[in-house]
């Protein structure tokens, strides 16, 4: 089990490597750079910069040398000093910059899983030992509806409904007095009571996935002679249901971990942009616009590990579960 | 399920077994059979399809063109059509629209609708109207659908800011958004194919190397990858190079799902006894591959792929309704709920949200297709 865990996060080093240069690939892929991207932007306020001073700019962050030794600065930076870089655009260090989105980024994904679980699971099972009910209908129509709304469309629709009907306006995830403010019990008060619509909206696809695939495993397991045998032994039917089948067909919910933190994560960047979130997506756009590039290159790496370490941890969970999977 | 399964309905024992019965139908045939059980993807099929012949034949059958506007019907709201009406000269309509009253508010500058019902338009079928190339090629200005009199209002969904009809937009719209996701698939699958085949049947190093990039690809966010190389794509070039690569960029990540059912598939099959047979009766290599492997899975790669084009859809959706995606002058359904972006037009104009109604439908149809597909993919299991 050790070895099998340790190996695993062995291998996840020289993946996040890969990826860190694909991420510094992809950032810098936009012809120019940030200073292009600066004079353009002020360009366009009528301002200019006297070509010293841009040339000057370009000396301090490193443009003129070849992509290979800037990537090789900032991964050094990264691994022996935890230093992200600085972004442009802020004029702060990235590092500062992660952290604070990050946390809400979290928040928003871990409340959202909760949700989505606690609701899928009831379902799931009601829709397959109900099957071609009503109910089981319902669900299933609903699932699909889940699936097929993007969530942006959601996010616009409901932020739509409420500013029209319940008067109340449903960006952002705290009120204006609490925006700034440092953590206390009443921030927290504030941010559930903004926490509702970003974990309706990013839930609902991942929720109609789950149910149908709760559905789908739970139908194949109540064929099984076990089921038959547990009937026959006189367990009355919600143990039977809640002992055998039920905890066999939870192997793809934990599976399923893996990889619905990075859909969450990727849900989130744009229903976050259209709620104006204070999480990682709004700030990663602006970032990639600007060229801001240490600043969109880390939230990619940082987004990219966030995913390895879920793949990781629902492989565990799983290994956990059922004894029947062996550690390879 | 009220109709009775058809592999389970036992033949009279005095009669012939009839030559059209299961027991003898090919695959192809008992998949068929399985599918038109299914009723709810029998009904998507066919609305896939109808999706797709509007995507063909888009110009003709939006009222006007995609860059048409009009000033003064700057979001004017939708009409609804109604039934038998007589115009200003008499002459008496199947179907027609009321005209719009509208009036400019002095200080906002904002435009107010009203119904006039005293105005009729006619509307009909086959009607002139704005001049177009269809499919590019042959000039004609006929419409399937529009108003009797060239430049009278018509909007079913409503008009824009710039006073565009939006139904004819959404139209226009299917073309671009249904046609990335087959092409986004056409271009997955053909690299899942190829790599999935290499690594499930080569083995040794290079499928090491396939398995290696492919989680690899797994691993890295989708939405955050997409936005940081659609960001890539220069804002000057030509729209259709700019489709191209959206569509290069949503198969990037799509391939690798094909590849590894493939890899699944043939690593399954290589040991099954009809391809022993099918080495020791003497067939090549090939002959092996792409008679007899393949197409013992090609339903079940039909099936994923379809499921595999809502992806798509939905990610062009969201990468262009971020700004990111395809842009203006392209015409694509992400493209016009853009227009609905800002919640203060949206909330004046809740109509731009109609686009989105074209999306639904679309991906709830192609899933439920699949879903079918899935289910009759392996017409031999129970």
């Amino acid at each position: 089990m050790l070895t099998y865990i340790l190996r695993r996060i062995l291998f996840m080093v020289p993946v996040t490597l890969a990826i860190s240069l694909v991420a510094f690939i992809i950032i810098q892929l936009p012809p120019g750079d940030f200073i292009t991207a600066l004079t353009a932007q002020m360009a366009e306020n009528n301002e200019t910069l006297d070509p010293e001073t841009l040339a000057a700019l370009r000396d301090r962050y490193g443009f003129d040398q070849p992509m290979i030794v800037q990537y090789w600065k900032w991964i050094t930076g990264i691994v022996f000093r935890g230093d992200f870089g600085q972004s442009f655009e802020w004029s702060r260090p990235v590092a500062d910059l992660i952290w604070d989105r990050l946390g809400l980024t979290l928040i928003v994904s871990f409340a959202t899983l909760v949700f989505v679980w606690v609701l899928a699971f009831p379902i799931g099972i009601y829709s397959a030992v109900r099957q071609y009910s009503w109910g089981d209908y319902i669900a299933t129509f609903f699932g699909f509806i889940g699936l097929a709304v993007p969530n942006f469309l959601l996010a616009l629709v409901l932020m739509y409904l409420s500013s029209r009907y319940l008067g109340a306006s449903v960006g952002g995830l705290f009120s204006a007095e609490y925006v700034n403010a440092d953590w206390s019990w009443g921030r927290v008060v504030d941010l559930l009571n903004h926490l509702w619509v970003p974990v309706i909206v990013l839930g609902t696809g991942g929720t109609a996935a789950l149910i149908r695939i709760m559905r789908a495993n739970l139908l194949d397991e109540l064929k099984k002679p076990y089921v038959e045998l547990a009937r026959a032994r006189g367990l009355s039917e919600t143990r039977l249901l809640l002992k055998y089948p039920v905890r066999v067909a939870l192997n793809p919910f934990i599976s399923t971990l893996g990889w619905i933190l990075p859909t969450l994560v990727s849900g989130a960047v744009v229903t976050a942009i259209v709620l104006s979130l204070p999480t990682s997506g709004p700030l990663l756009l602006n970032a990639l616009f600007a060229q801001d590039m240490y600043l969109a290159g880390g939230f990619i790496l940082l987004l990219s590990i966030l995913t390895l370490i879920g793949t990781l941890v629902s492989d565990l969970l799983l290994a956990w579960l059922d004894p029947r999977i062996r550690y390879e | 399920m009220s109709e009775l399964p058809v592999l389970e309905r036992e033949l009279p024992a005095d009669r012939p077994a009839d030559p059209k019965s299961t027991a003898v139908a090919g695959q192809w045939r008992l998949i068929w059979l399985r599918f038109k059980r299914h009723r709810l993807a029998l009904w998507s099929g066919a609305i896939v399809l109808l999706i797709y012949f509007v995507a063909v034949f888009s110009d003709f059958i939006a009222p006007t063109t995609a860059g048409y506007y009009n000033a003064d019907y700057t979001y004017a709201p939708p009409q609804r059509i109604r039934l038998w009406g007589e115009d200003a000269e008499g002459q008496r309509h199947l179907l027609f629209v009321y005209g719009y009253e509208a009036s400019v508010d002095p200080i906002a500058l904002t435009r107010t609708y009203e119904i006039n019902e005293d105005e009729v338009i006619g509307i009909g079928f086959f009607v002139r109207g704005e001049p177009y190339r269809f499919w590019g090629l042959f000039p004609t200005d006929i419409h399937l659908i529009g108003p009797t009199e060239v430049g009278q209002p018509f909007y079913l969904f409503g008009a824009d800011r710039l006073g565009r009809d939006v139904f004819s937009r959404t139209v226009h719209g299917t073309r671009v958004s249904m046609s990335i996701g087959l092409i986004g698939v056409a271009i997955s699958l053909a690299l899942g194919i190829l790599l999935g085949g290499v690594s499930g049947l080569a083995g040794g190093w290079l499928d090491e190397v396939i398995q290696r990039v492919i989680e690899f690809l797994k691993s890295i966010p989708t939405i955050p990858l997409w936005m940081g190389l659609a960001a890539a794509i220069p804002l000057n070039i030509h729209p259709l190079i700019v489709y191209f690569w959206i569509t290069v960029i949503l198969s990037l990540i799509g391939w690798t799902d094909i590849a590894r059912i493939v890899r699944g598939r043939f690593l399954a099959l290589k040991t099954e006894d009809f391809v022993t047979a099918a080495r020791l009766d003497g067939c090549g290599q090939q002959r092996i591959i792409w008679r007899h492997m393949v197409p013992s899975f090609m339903s079940h790669l039909i099936a994923s792929t379809t499921l595999a084009i809502p992806a798509m859809i939905l990610a062009e959706t969201a990468l262009s309704f971020l700004g990111i995606g395809l842009r203006p002058p392209v015409v694509s359904w992400g493209v016009l709920l853009k227009e609905a972006q800002s919640i203060l037009a949206v909330a004046n104009a809740p109509w731009l949200f109609l686009p989105g109604l074209a999306v639904i439908v679309a991906v709830l149809a192609l899933n439920f297709l699949g879903d079918g597909l899935r289910d009759a993919s392996d017409p031999y299991g129970n």
